[in-house]
């Protein structure tokens, strides 16, 4: 992963669920093969998302987003996709700690999500702490994620990490 | 309570929001999200074990029996790794998992709780710090005992008075969420406290932690009181330890929830806070009526399903499917003529498993139906066709709506002496 993540913007509303991102009854249709997944990511807030999107662009939501089932899928789709970076005002606990376990950056903030425009070019600099609306010429600082999580996240994950290291993070 | 937990695991008193590494006594997945497990398990040499098979449990719950080939694989899969590694696998028909943890004792206050599945917080009825994660998390757990937890915000919801005889959890913990609203408690651990808890069972307290996630929660406490304690005589012959907040426990934050003033209510589609009361939406037609999974499949929910539906008929064009949470739910419902109730009534009864709840099988909806259903979720889509409706409510609201085809007050067709929450694990119902 890289540290300055940079796309366009996908803009969401408040309390997308995990049930938004992947369909719990594909997930059963489908319950042996992640990629089988792909087409119906978003498929009812962004119908053919996983044609449209782009590798790096990033997701700006409102409140709560990753609420409800603790499907892991959720993330892991959002990745495959080429999703870099989720950007919200509150995440649900579960998915953010699961999209920090599978390596997908996830970052709370405030005012962008109030000025951002589906397309709008969006920077992300994880370890500065900094998010920029660059169409806007918007920025807006963030409590960057404590050393251990920034390396787990860069290494892809807490997966790619253990393997890498040879040992737990903790 | 939440911090007597963690100094009881960690031998101090940890600071609110510090990250703490704490010793997990049950981990346990399902055929939703034991794939991801494994896959991990497998692709990292570190964590192919399992640290302790007797803490370790899988649950064949979600699509079971297999309604796809491809969920066959997977069960067979969890079948094969429950041999090899020497774990308990409760296969097709047990039941759902959060409901069958606490049917086999496996779950008991004081306990660290893992699963892979977001209502694992249904065991924070039985005082035991239980909470969801995601695949990758559970099969840490599994290999090492441990993961690593943020020591959460700590709220007390003060349960006030007596709840009248026609509510049930479902009714508190949907108008709990209407108030705080779906990301209200995000992270934070919930206290239910106050002299009300007395007058609310373990099948509702059930209800009540397992939507506590609903709200954002990480875990939705209930104490281990007399209630708690004659559950575990009667349904294990064990004692288990009181386990109450301290008096000067220190909370960040503080609700109260008047249950004398409580009223049936229905959370409305596309969101769970969308709450309201029953009668405000009395007359909508129905198509489907679900009664059962993790949230409102136990044995009170069945007793409160047959006080309507006794001697009743399930309104033409209207489907109603009941599926107890588990077996031994199932087996009691039998002793009791529960089941000869609703299948004369015209229900669709069928054994342990999510089925519906997640739009999995065994009655999905389609394009512009309607269902009322005892589940937790109404998300666009979760029980079929993205132009279906789902109204979440409490088991005697969803049998009133069996009976009549349309969302209908249960206070219209209850006796008025009716009590639903039984909290007597004794009882048995006489119809
Ligand atoms: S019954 Fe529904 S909410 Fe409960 S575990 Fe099964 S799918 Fe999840």
């Amino acid at each position: 992963m890289a540290r300055v993540i940079r796309g366009r913007a996908w803009v969401l509303g408040d309390n997308i669920s995990t049930d938004h991102i992947i369909s719990g009854k594909y997930k059963f249709a489908k319950i042996n093969r992640l990629e089988d997944m792909l087409p119906y990511v978003f498929e009812e807030v962004i119908p053919e998302f996983y044609k449209k999107v782009q590798p790096g662009d990033v997701i700006v939501a409102g409140r709560g987003f990753g609420y409800g089932s603790s499907r892991e899928h959720a993330p892991r789709l959002l990745k495959l996709a080429g999703v870099g970076a989720v950007l919200a005002k509150s995440f649900h606990r579960i998915f953010y700690r699961n999209s920090i376990n599978i390596g997908l950056p996830v970052v709370i903030v405030h005012r962008i999500p109030e000025v951002t425009e589906q397309g709008d070019e969006i920077e992300v600099d994880l370890e500065a702490g900094v998010v920029r609306n660059v169409t806007k010429g918007v920025e807006e600082r963030f409590q960057p994620p404590p050393q251990q999580l920034l390396e787990i996240l860069e290494a892809g994950g807490i997966v790619e990490y253990i393997k890498k290291m040879n040992q737990l993070p903790w | 309570m939440t911090e007597k937990l963690f100094e009881d695991k960690l031998g101090r008193v940890p600071e609110r929001g510090e990250i703490v590494v704490v010793p997990i006594d049950l981990v346990y997945a399902h055929d939703g999200t034991f794939t991801l497990a494994f896959d991990v398990m497998k692709e990292t040499p570190l964590l192919s074990r399992v640290f302790d098979p007797k803490r370790v449990a899988l649950f064949i719950d979600h699509a079971a029996p297999a309604p796809t080939v491809a969920a066959a694989l997977v069960h067979r899969a969890m079948r094969r790794f429950a041999r090899e590694y020497g774990v308990r696998l409760f296969d097709v028909g047990t039941g759902i998992s959060h409901q069958v943890v606490a049917d086999e004792g496996l779950v008991k206050p004081g306990m660290f709780v893992v699963g892979a599945d977001s209502h694992t917080v249904t065991g924070g009825a039985f005082a035991a710090f239980a909470t969801g994660v995601g695949s990758t998390d559970a099969a840490i757990a599994m290999a090492t005992g441990k993961l690593w937890m943020r020591v959460p915000e700590q709220v007390r919801l003060k349960l006030s008075g007596e709840a009248p005889g026609y509510i049930m959890g479902k009714d508190i913990v949907l108008t709990i969420i209407g108030m705080v609203r779906s990301d209200g408690m995000i992270y934070k651990a919930v206290e239910f406290q106050g002299e009300g808890l007395k007058t609310i069972s373990m099948d509702s307290r059930m209800t009540i932690s397992n939507m506590a996630v609903e709200m954002g929660a990480k875990v939705g406490l209930f104490p281990s009181d007399d209630v708690t304690r004659e559950w575990y005589r009667v349904n294990h012959g064990t004692e288990v330890p009181v386990l109450e907040p301290d008096a000067g426990a220190e909370y960040d934050e503080e609700l109260e929830l008047e249950l004398p003033r409580l009223e049936p209510v229905v959370a409305a589609p596309p969101n769970v806070d969308n709450v309201k009361p029953v009668r405000e939406l009395e007359g909508l037609e129905v198509d489907q009526v679900f009664i059962g999974s993790c949230t409102n499949g136990r044995y009170e929910d069945y007793v409160a399903a047959a006080r309507i539906l006794k001697g009743r008929r399930v309104r033409d064009g209207v489907r109603c499917i009941a599926v107890p949470a588990s077996r031994r739910v199932y087996e009691r419902l039998l002793r009791n003529g529960i089941v000869d109730i609703l299948v004369e009534a015209g229900c669709f009864v069928a054994f342990g498993t999510c089925g519906p709840c997640i739009g999995a099988h065994l009655g999905l909806l389609g394009e512009g139906e309607v269902a009322v259903s005892t589940t937790n979720r109404n998300f666009t889509g979760r029980m079929g066709h993205k132009e279906s409706k789902v109204y979440l409510a409490s088991p005697a609201t969803a049998a009133a709506a069996a009976v009549t085809g349309r969302i209908t007050d249960p206070r219209e067709i209850l006796p008025a002496d009716a009590r639903l929450m039984v909290v007597d694990p004794s009882y048995s119902f006489k119809p």
